[in-house]
This record gives structure tokens, C-alpha cells and sequence, in this order.
């Protein structure tokens, strides 16, 4: 504790300071510091992820052939995925799906968390856990029960349609599995998106309701012209991340794929495609350049919703 | 009077909502969210006939839950329990694992000044909106080259890399690690790790909880990467196992009594998440701020 201690050898801030040969060891491990506790994290990125990324990059450049064994073919494999009609057609089905169930979901999100910050209704706490638990279900078995539910043999849905004399819904049809997907997808992670947008409500100063209250605004004006706006970082985060989720989908039709194989296809979606070109056709090279074009897209609309909303808040 | 929190119901911004309408509406959903759940949870009592032949909201003639756990857990030479061992071992070491990790390196980032600090923390918030898609292939080609793809190692390895658990705690350190308090240490002779083990560490707790739990959940739900990394049966996690058993359910004629056996199944796999969720709701609720903060 005393003021005489020389503070040198261990302070991180002054690293100007007069460097003798003597201490230049110390100094050494002083400067090492912050990448020694960065080590565990940097040794498993690089070699998890930046080395699979540059190997898989590799891998894309080269083509297995029957006569001729590996050769390396440039960019061949990417114009060929530009040109395949079903990654494209995967491609469209995870953007109609996103363009309904984000929005929805999202929107269903917010307006639950303004209520529940809202103080509008008491028992909080049931509303929150409750709208919450799904998230806390493998999505497998979310798609499992979803497939069960709304299948004939012993669906609820079937069995209340029976009953009553009617003929039962059909929901997995070529025109029906989006929806039904969406609804699953909705259904798991409404309340997650729901509690982060709560958790930024909360953090939003009283006064500043005080004060509009004694401008005589509305809760409807609070609303619009303080509350969402303050929250739309987090909007944005959550939207951002359910695009990139949307484009790998995956767990849901691969599950209900069982159930209605003519429905979803072995390229419904991107991701679909590539498990069953990689890991049932053994077509590495190809799916490798699949998945960078996918990583593409991604940016390029992660981009977009980060432009087009950045606008809307200036 | 008035303090920061406790704002009178007058001032809420939300008082003209009150009333039964908006009852009504968050009631209708509470049921949509449970209402699957709820539905599991009873047809897993019943004899796989029951499942077919009672309605779905109510209980069979029999209650035959624990005669479903005892043929979950014997059935296919007990895969089953494999497989929740497998889950257990999985979920719990990688998500210990990655925190702790994550927790290193996010104290690094917020506690010090350093050559490429800029640079290392681009690098790990632009790896954050990478598709895992990208690692399927390389992943599965590198364990089954280096042959862990015949262990659990094959997952979890993958797994201690969180990009976003790095981000959560390099907020969280920031907020809640005084660096005065650190010099003070520094000062009295401490050592760094020493420090960050018996002074950080301890006011990262709550942000570290949050992150743990959620990379925890998202190891025990995980399907994608564990279906191409484990090719044995006996290596399945449960999401695996299940979906295997689903489709093998479905096969006409095969294994019908299947059916009810994956229903009692997810009952199992879902229970341990939720009540660590249960339990610890006021640390990952007070935590999931973390994320919206600065985002």
C-alpha cells in the first residue's frame, strides 16, 4: 500500500517508461500479459476456426474427377453453385420463410416486452418464464413434437377435426411446410428475442417518462417516439442474428423431412443441400464453395438490414 | 419518493393498456407457448396405443409412465442413457470450458492496453456473423483425418471457441472490474493470474453465469455439428439419438412402438434444461442485458 512501492514492474499503463537491460525481461512478460490470458481463446480460433476456413477455401478451388483424380479448377465450383437452380431454389424458400416469420416473431416480441415493461399486467413473472421456456427446447425436439402435432395419425389437431366430423388439415404440403416451419421457429425463440428487448426497456431512465407525461404525451406517443426507438439497437441485433440463423435452417426440415420426404426436398434448403451433397455424396469440394457463397449472402444481407436501419433512425 | 425504479403506475408507460383485453391476449399466447409442452408432457403417459387412440389433451386408461422410462432406458442395449451421458459429459465440459475461456480473453480485452487489440476484437465480432455452415466441411474433414471423429473430443473442441461469449465478457469486464482495484492489487505484489482468478473472476461471476448457461443449452439442444462429427451410435447426443429413433419410427412397419419411446425421450432431454433455467433465472435475466447494452 505504500506510496514509496515501486508500481514499474507491474503496472500495464505506463509502458513508455525508461527500459533498462535489466528489467527488459520483466518488461517482456509485463507486455505478455494480456496475450497470455488471450492464449486458450486464440489457440482454439485459429485452430477451429480461421484454419478450417482456409482449408475449406482450399478445398474449394479443386475438383475430384473419375479420370484424372484431384485437379485444381480456380473459381469453377463457384460459378458452378452461381448456376445450380437448387441452391437457389434452397436460397428463396430460407428468404420467403424469413421474410414471414422474422417480422412476425420479432413483432410479436417487442409488443410483449413493451406490455410486460410496461407494468400493464401483474404476474409478470409467469408471462416471462412461460413465453420463454420454448427456448429452453432442442430445436430436434421442438421439430419432433410440431411433427407429431400436426401429423394425422395421433395429432391433436387431427383428432379434434375428426371428432367433430371434418375432414383434418393437411399442413405439410408443398404450399404448407413454410408456414409450418415458421410457426415452430416462432414458437422457440419469440420469448428469447422477447427477454432482450426487455432487458434494453429496463434500462431506459424513468425521467424520461416523467417528462413526456408532463409534456402530455400519450402511451402510445412514449412508445413510438421514446421507448422503441432507445431499443432499436437491440431490434436490429436481434433481427440480424435471426437472418443469419434463417439461412442455415436446418434441424426442422431434416426432422420433418421424415415425416413428408416428397415435401421437403434434398435441397430445401442451402443447408439441407449441402449436408446431403457432403455427407451422402461425398462432394467436398463442391459443398465447400457452397458454404462460402452462403457466408456471401449472409454478409451482403447482414449489410443491408445494418444500411436500410441505420437510415431509418437518423 | 419517487426513485429510479419504482416508477407509480400512473407514470408507467403502458397505463391505458391496462385491462382485460391485453389479459386476454397474453393469456391466448402463454397458452400457444405451453400448449405443446403441455401435450408432450401427458403423451408421455400413455402406452404407445394410447398415443393413437385417446385424445391428446387428455390422459389414457393407464397410467404407464414409468413402465415408458424403464423401456426407454432398456431399449437397444440402454442407447439411451449412452446417449444422455454423452449429452452430460458434452454439454457440461464445453460450456465450462468456453466461459472460462471466454472469460480470459474478455478480461484481457476490456483490462488492457496491447499491440492488436483493435485488430484481435474485429476479428472475433466479425466471426460472430460467420454461418457455422463454413465449418461443416473442414470440421468433419479434420476429425475424421485426425480420427477423433470416433470421440466426444470431435465436439467439444469446436465448441470452446465462442466468439460471442469473448464479446458478452469483454462488456461485462468492463463494467464490473474496477481497474483501481486491480493496480491496488498489483501494487501489494499480486501476481496477474492471481488477480484474475481470485479478484476478477469474482466480480465477473454474474456474466459469467450468463454466459455458461447459454453456451450450456446451446451444447445440450446442438444437432447440427454433432450429426456430422460422431458416426458411432453409441457416441449420439440426444438430439441425434432422438431424431435417429423418430425416423426409424417412421418407416412403415418397423418399430411403431418407437413413437412413444421418443416422446418420453424428449420429456427427459428437455427436463435438465429447464430446471437449470428454473433455478437460475435471476442470473441469465439480469445477464441477457449484456448483449443489447452496446450492440
Amino acid at each position: 500500500m505504500s506510496a514509496l512501492n515501486p508500481p514499474a514492474p507491474n503496472s500495464t499503463k505506463n509502458e513508455r517508461g525508461g527500459s533498462t537491460p535489466r528489467f527488459s525481461r520483466q518488461r517482456f512478460w509485463r507486455n505478455a500479459i494480456p496475450y497470455l490470458f488471450l492464449s486458450p481463446f486464440l489457440a482454439g480460433y485459429i485452430a477451429f476456426m480461421v484454419y478450417p476456413l482456409l482449408y475449406s477455401f482450399d478445398l474449394s478451388l479443386y475438383r475430384k474427377q473419375i479420370i484424372g483424380g484431384i485437379r485444381f479448377v480456380g473459381l469453377a465450383n463457384y460459378l458452378n453453385v452461381f448456376q445450380d437452380g437448387n441452391f437457389w431454389e434452397g436460397i428463396r424458400n430460407v428468404l420467403v420463410f424469413g421474410l414471414i416469420q422474422i417480422p412476425v416473431m420479432l413483432g410479436l416480441a417487442l409488443i410483449f416486452a413493451l406490455i410486460l415493461d410496461g407494468g400493464i399486467v401483474r404476474i409478470q413473472t409467469v408471462f416471462r418464464l412461460g413465453y420463454f421456456l420454448p427456448f429452453a427446447v432442442p430445436s430436434v425436439v421442438a421439430a419432433l413434437m410440431w411433427g407429431y402435432f400436426y401429423g394425422q395419425s395421433f395429432g391433436p389437431i387431427a383428432q379434434i377435426a375428426n371428432a367433430l366430423k371434418l375432414q383434418p388439415p393437411v399442413f405439410l404440403t408443398p404450399g404448407g411446410i413454410i408456414p409450418a416451419i415458421a410457426n415452430i421457429s416462432t414458437w422457440q425463440f419469440t420469448g428469447y428475442n422477447m427477454l432482450i428487448i426487455y432487458a434494453a426497456l429496463k434500462s431506459i431512465p424513468s425521467e424520461l417518462y416523467e417528462a413526456a407525461r408532463v409534456d402530455g404525451a400519450n402511451d402510445w406517443q412514449i412508445a413510438w417516439h421514446i421507448r422503441i426507438p432507445l431499443v432499436w439497437p437491440a431490434i436490429v441485433l436481434t433481427m440480424i442474428f435471426s437472418i443469419i440463423g434463417t439461412l442455415q435452417l436446418f434441424n426442422e426440415p431434416n426432422v420433418l423431412a421424415v415425416v413428408a420426404p416428397t415435401v421437403v426436398n434434398l435441397h430445401f434448403t442451402p443447408n439441407v443441400y449441402l449436408y446431403n451433397l457432403a455427407f451422402r455424396n461425398a462432394q467436398f469440394n463442391y459443398s465447400a464453395a457452397m458454404a462460402f457463397t452462403l457466408a456471401l449472402v449472409a454478409g451482403i444481407l447482414a449489410s443491408l438490414v445494418l444500411l436500410i436501419t441505420r437510415r431509418e433512425v437518423q | 419518493m419517487r426513485t429510479q425504479r419504482q416508477l407509480p403506475l400512473s407514470m408507467k408507460p403502458g397505463r391505458s393498456l391496462r385491462g382485460a383485453p391485453t389479459y386476454l391476449f397474453m393469456f391466448l399466447f402463454l397458452g400457444y407457448f405451453l400448449m405443446p409442452l403441455i401435450w408432450l408432457l401427458i403423451s408421455s403417459t400413455k402406452t404407445n396405443a394410447g398415443l393413437f387412440s385417446t385424445f391428446g389433451f387428455w390422459f389414457g386408461s393407464k397410467l404407464n409412465l414409468w413402465q415408458n422410462l424403464k423401456d426407454l432406458f432398456a431399449y437397444d442395449d440402454g442407447h439411451f442413457a449412452l446417449w444422455m451421458r454423452n449429452t452430460a459429459v458434452y454439454a457440461v465440459i464445453a460450456s465450462l470450458g468456453s466461459s472460462f475461456i471466454s472469460a480470459m480473453a474478455g478480461y484481457a480485452f476490456a483490462q488492457f492496453r496491447f499491440p492488436g487489440r483493435n485488430f484481435l476484437f474485429g476479428i472475433v465480432l466479425g466471426s460472430i456473423f460467420v454461418p457455422a455452415t463454413v465449418f461443416a466441411v473442414p470440421l468433419f474433414l479434420m476429425m475424421s483425418k485426425s480420427g477423433l471423429s470416433n470421440s466426444l473430443l470431435a465436439v467439444i473442441l469446436p465448441t470452446l471457441v465462442n466468439p460471442f461469449g469473448v464479446y458478452l465478457m469483454r462488456i461485462y469486464a468492463e463494467q464490473a472490474v474496477p481497474p483501481d482495484l486491480l493496480d491496488a492489487a498489483r501494487v501489494d505484489g499480486a501476481g496477474e493470474f492471481r488477480i484474475f482468478v481470485t479478484i476478477a473472476f469474482r466480480l465477473l461471476m454474474p456474466g459469467y453465469v450468463t454466459v455458461l448457461l447459454f453456451a450450456f443449452v446451446g451444447a445440450w439442444n446442438n444437432y447440427f455439428l454433432p450429426l456430422l462429427l460422431l458416426s458411432r451410435s453409441d457416441l449420439y447426443l440426444l438430439t441425434v439419438g432422438l431424431a435417429y429413433w423418430n425416423s426409424l419410427a417412421s418407416q412403415p412397419g418397423v418399430a411403431q412402438v418407437l413413437y412413444i419411446l421418443v416422446v418420453t425421450g424428449s420429456v427427459v432431454a428437455i427436463l435438465p434444461v429447464m430446471i437449470v433455467f428454473l433455478f437460475l433465472q435471476q442470473y441469465w435475466q439480469g445477464g441477457l442485458s449484456l448483449g443489447s447494452v452496446k450492440a
